[in-house]
């Protein structure tokens, strides 16, 4: 198996001084579901904003498909980010801009041709059944509604790896079960996923590897584990 | 870069534009005023410089012969004047031609009066003596001064000098007030650009997260800030044309003195339109481009 994302001994201190991650080794392999989960506060955002470079760890080093991302330039990081989807808790969308603007955004601003745009939002909002809401405004839409526009807009440029940051955490429970749906689906045509969330009865039931972090170090990393935390 | 992403940024750039009405109406503004003061600082400077040029190339030294020298003194005298160091060129200038000269620069009323003078020419001959560069002039007509037959000499150095100094001074005022509204004209644009920036932070989040690249989100703002510049200069070009035009109208029928002719007005105005576009678009482009650059880290 091809390592997809791969963390040596990555420690996180914020600016401000406040330390988010100590000593972090993670292999995660390409076509593998991930959740990661831990308390508010534990260092789950900071886990996955590395991995896209929001955020540079203050020791060691992360590894995306080999190439350790903290030597890249700074101009070189878009191109790291076109590899990587990534899903919000509060979906990001442009309000202005109807449901197929919002996700044909994404292959614009990398200068995708007209016609290949059309095709492949076409395409993604198939995937999520969005097909006919396209013209719709986010405001018009219910929540898991617009959380799976924000999948469609991930997915949209093929990346490798899709990282979701609590994406059902807005969402009521039923809802929730739609976008985990969705996300399985993706996970099923190859693509690498990584989510961190605080809900249980998910983690406990679609059953997945689980990475738990508490106060920032990994205590605990199970194929198909459970949640393991009283709530 | 594509055709249509060009096209993209370009529209971008209008509808920001648009999106702070009233900060690009003052930006602006702010650029018009700087635009027009230093057009006319512009107009001016090349206007006495021309100026200073015509004066300098007429820096002679008129040497005017005694009334009681002989024909054969003249001449000697002339092949003295030739020998000073110094001398590129010597022209001699009979009393009648001195004073045909003299009526031609007088204005059409006094003319008779001075036709009168034909009968009785109260003038000297005299020598006009060019120096190989105008600071030697000085030398020559001291030189000249001290030959025999010479009634006085006559030299325009201190015109000139007068004129280097008003000149520099000129020019320093005009440097510290072109600055000074530069600087203002280009804080109020980076404001200006800076609240698009503050409107548009999701977006450009979001731009980031797909992978935009740093040049491609700043396009729009580099052409706002642009924008900002260029229409600036409307009025001013406007301006300068305008006035101009009149002013040389006006000026060039009343004072008809030979030398201190205004430039003409074309193509003076339209270098000089080019140059107003020109920092325009430079005071907006910098502009823009300070104020973004802080919001592209991460
Ligand atoms: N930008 C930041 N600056 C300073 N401290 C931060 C920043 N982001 C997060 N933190 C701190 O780092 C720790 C981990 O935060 P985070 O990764 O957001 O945890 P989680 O997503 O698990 O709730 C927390 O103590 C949080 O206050
Ligand atoms: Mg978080």
């Amino acid at each position: 198996m091809m390592i997809m994302i791969e963390m040596r001994n990555v420690s996180k201190t914020y600016a401000n001084g406040v330390p988010a991650l100590h000593s972090i080794d993670v292999v995660i392999e390409k076509g593998e579901f991930v959740y990661i989960v831990g308390p508010s506060g534990a260092g789950k955002s900071t886990f996955i904003k590395m991995i896209y470079r929001e955020e540079r760890p203050t020791e060691g080093s992360v590894f995306i498909q080999g190439s350790d991302i903290g030597k890249l330039k700074e101009k070189q990081i878009p191109y790291l980010r076109r590899k990587i989807g990534v899903i919000f808790q509060d979906f990001k969308l442009l309000p202005k801009l109807s449901v197929f603007e919002n996700v044909a955004f994404a292959l614009e601003v990398i200068e995708e041709p007209r016609d290949v745009i059309r095709q492949r939002v076409m395409e993604v909002l198939d995937i999520v059944h969005l097909k006919s809401k396209a013209r719709f405004l986010p405001d018009e839409l219910s929540g898991g509604e617009q959380q799976r526009v924000s999948i469609a807009r991930a997915i949209v440029n093929d990346p490798h790896v899709v990282i979701a940051d609590e994406p059902t955490g807005n969402l009521d429970p039923e809802t929730a079960w739609e976008i985990m749906d969705i996300l399985e689906d993706i996970n099923r045509r190859g693509t690498t996923i990584l989510m961190a969330t605080h809900n249980q009865s998910i983690v406990n039931t679609i059953k997945k590897r689980v990475i738990a972090i508490e106060s920032g170090r990994i205590v605990r990393d199970e194929w198909r584990g459970g949640y393991g935390y009283e709530r | 870069m594509k055709g249509r992403t060009l096209v993209r940024h370009v529209r971008e750039g209008f509808k920001n534009l648009g999106r702070n009405g009233w900060m690009s109406f003052a930006s602006i503004s702010a650029v018009t005023i700087m635009l027009i003061v230093v057009g006319a600082f512009l107009l001016l400077v090349m206007n006495i410089n021309h100026f200073i040029q015509t004066v300098e190339e007429d820096v002679e030294v008129r040497v005017y012969v005694d009334l009681t020298a002989t024909e054969e003194e003249q001449k000697e005298l002339a092949e003295e004047l030739k020998q000073i160091d110094y001398v590129e060129s010597i022209t001699y200038l009979s009393k009648d031609e001195g004073l045909d000269q003299l009526i031609d620069s007088l204005g059409e009323e006094n003319r008779e009066v001075f036709e009168s003078l034909r009968e009785e020419n109260p003038l000297n001959d005299a020598f006009i003596l060019h120096a190989e560069e105008p600071q030697l002039t000085k030398q020559v007509a001291t030189s000249a001064e001290n030959l025999s037959h010479v009634e006085r000499v006559n030299y325009g150095k201190d015109v000139v000098e007068q004129l280097f100094t008003v000149t520099n001074v000129l020019r320093t005022v005009g440097i510290v007030l072109i600055l000074g509204l530069t600087f203002t004209a280009m804080f109020l644009i980076s404001n200006t650009i800076k609240l698009t920036i503050v409107a548009r932070q999701k977006e450009i989040q979001i731009m980031k997260l797909v992978g935009a690249t740093n040049g491609f989100i700043r396009w729009p703002f580099f052409v706002e800030g642009f924008l900002l510049g260029v229409l600036g200069a409307i009025i001013p070009i406007a301006i300068i044309i305008g006035g101009y035009q009149y002013l040389y109208a006006n000026f060039m029928n009343q004072l008809s003195i030979d030398f201190a002719e205004l430039l003409p007005v074309f193509p003076l105005t339209l270098q000089v339109s080019a140059l107003l576009i020109g920092i325009g678009a430079l005071v907006g482009v910098w502009g823009s481009l300070m104020s973004v650059r802080k919001f592209l880290k991460v």
